[in-house]
């Protein structure tokens, strides 16, 4: 632990709630994280709604991978990684539910019945299983591939229209775990269709998405968390390699 | 009121193994209706509209879909018999992450072991054992993945054990010969009532196997 804590010396960075210097010991939490990843935001989200103080580390995953991302990831080496008291959590929508069940202050963004819980976690695993993964490989993978991953990506956001309906957000009044899931969709697809030139979702065909996209990025916590658009657009127009960063 | 609980189910499947465990811990009453694939049910696709799969699960009319969600909220219902999910958030969020593992490495790689041929299918082999290296990693000296109790993790993983009998016979290996603590383990969940109620036969896998490639095709 004295190794890592010399190296985040280093790497320590200012993070987004405007909380520096030293964290109480008994309540370390730390972020590794990728600033354009959707996957990695999403932590920084639910963390930020809840109002819970956290160190960010921003991971080299395209060049060399930490020795602590190394050693918090063992098995799959990716970001977001949530380090809480020492202590590891991977995949973000584990972790994710990790802080709901841990932080007890704050919005919830699970509903408290086990039928309403069941139904966001479907609709979550939804949008990493079928539409995140459509979407990447739609824009980023084989040229061969992209026409049918494009119509699978489509037919996950009929679903998706569907299902928000005339609902504020996915989680009904205020942002659930679905509508931090489909951070994708909200944000940097209106972004990558721009520099790509190749539109999958439009506003015409999706208005609730449409609508629901405005509302989600225009929250005064998500609008802090999103990385810049420029910023964004000239990383999407280099090659996207997604094999470092998960769902 | 007495609860209403029907699961859509497919004899074979590793996944909906796992909620027929859950119930069975539970000790709830369930009406099985086995469903055929190929020719899928009016029920199954309204309760199943948006991936037409099973298992679901139909609560009081109202469906649960995705074996690890309903896993998950089965606990939820039913809290107070053999809780199948830690208590402790860290401990909860191991267990998802485990089972988010096995649900995105095991299947597919095990695919290859009967639904492929040469090069393709000792790629898969070798995958498969990697994978199951790890979890036997995993699993350590604990009797369950849990520690000392039966849950979550052993849930999403004990289904594909009745398919290893088919693995070693279409892979032409030994599984235990790899892997003999992870063996030692699901014998160990064999042993709970659960367990032996919801898992099939392994030589009937062995004999779905070839009807399986036929119907998706494959030789």
């Amino acid at each position: 632990i004295a190794q890592e804590n010399t190296y985040t010396q280093t790497q320590r960075t200012e993070n987004q709630t405007g909380l520096t210097g030293k964290m109480n010991q008994e309540e370390q939490v730390q972020v590794l994280g990728l600033w354009g990843s959707p996957f990695s935001k999403r932590v920084e989200m639910v963390l930020q709604l809840k109002g819970i103080p956290y160190e960010y580390i921003e991971e080299d995953v395209y060049g060399n991978k930490s020795p602590m991302l190394l050693k918090y990831n063992p098995i799959h080496k990716k970001v977001p990684v949530l380090v809480h008291n020492g202590r590891s959590i991977a995949e973000s929508l584990v972790i994710v539910e990790y802080i709901e069940d841990t932080w007890k202050t704050g919005p919830t963004i699970l509903p408290q019945d086990p039928y309403e819980r069941a139904m966001a976690r479907f609709w979550a695993k939804y949008v990493d299983e079928k539409v995140m993964v459509a979407m990447g490989k739609a824009f980023w993978g084989p040229e061969s591939e992209r026409e049918k991953e494009r119509k699978e990506a489509y037919e996950g956001l009929i679903s998706l229209e569907k299902e928000i309906g005339d609902k504020r957000f996915f989680g009904g009044e205020t942002i659930g775990i679905v509508d931090i899931a489909a951070d994708f969709i909200g944000y940097w697809l209106g972004i990558v269709q721009e520099v790509s030139g190749v539109t999958i979702m439009t506003a015409e065909e999706f208005p609730n998405l449409k609508r629901w996209s405005e509302d989600f990025v225009g929250n005064n916590i998500i609008k802090e968390v999103l990385p810049p658009k420029q910023k964004l657009a000239a990383l999407f127009k280099t090659p996207f390699r997604s094999a470092a960063t998960s769902g | 009121m007495a609860d209403e609980v029907i699961l859509l189910d497919f004899w074979p499947s590793m996944f909906g193994m796992r909620t027929r465990i859950a119930l069975e811990e539970k000790n709830v009453k369930f009406d099985y209706r086995e469903q055929d694939l190929w020719n899928k049910s009016p029920i199954l696709l309204e309760m199943n509209p948006v991936h037409k799969k099973i298992p679901v699960l139909i609560h009081n009319g109202k469906p649960v879909c995705e074996s690890l969600i309903q896993v998950e909220y089965i606990d939820e219902v039913w809290p107070s018999k053999n809780p199948l999910l830690p208590s402790d958030p860290y401990q909860r969020a191991q267990a998802k992450f485990w089972g988010d593992f096995i649900d995105k490495k095991v299947y597919a790689s095990a695919r290859l072991i009967w639904g492929a041929k040469g090069e393709e299918q000792e790629a898969g082999k070798k995958e498969f054992i990697e994978i199951l290296k790890t979890l036997e990693s995993e699993l350590g000296d604990k009797i369950y993945f849990g520690g000392e109790t039966f849950g979550y993790v052993d849930i999403a993983l004990i289904g594909f054990y009745s398919w290893f009998e088919a693995y070693d016979k279409f892979g032409n290996f030994s599984i235990e010969a790899e892997c003999p603590k992870l063996i030692a383990w699901a014998k160990r969940c064999v042993e709970r009532e659960s367990v032996a109620k919801s898992l099939p036969d392994s030589n009937k896998i062995v004999e779905f196997v070839p009807v399986l490639k036929k119907h998706i095709g494959i030789e």
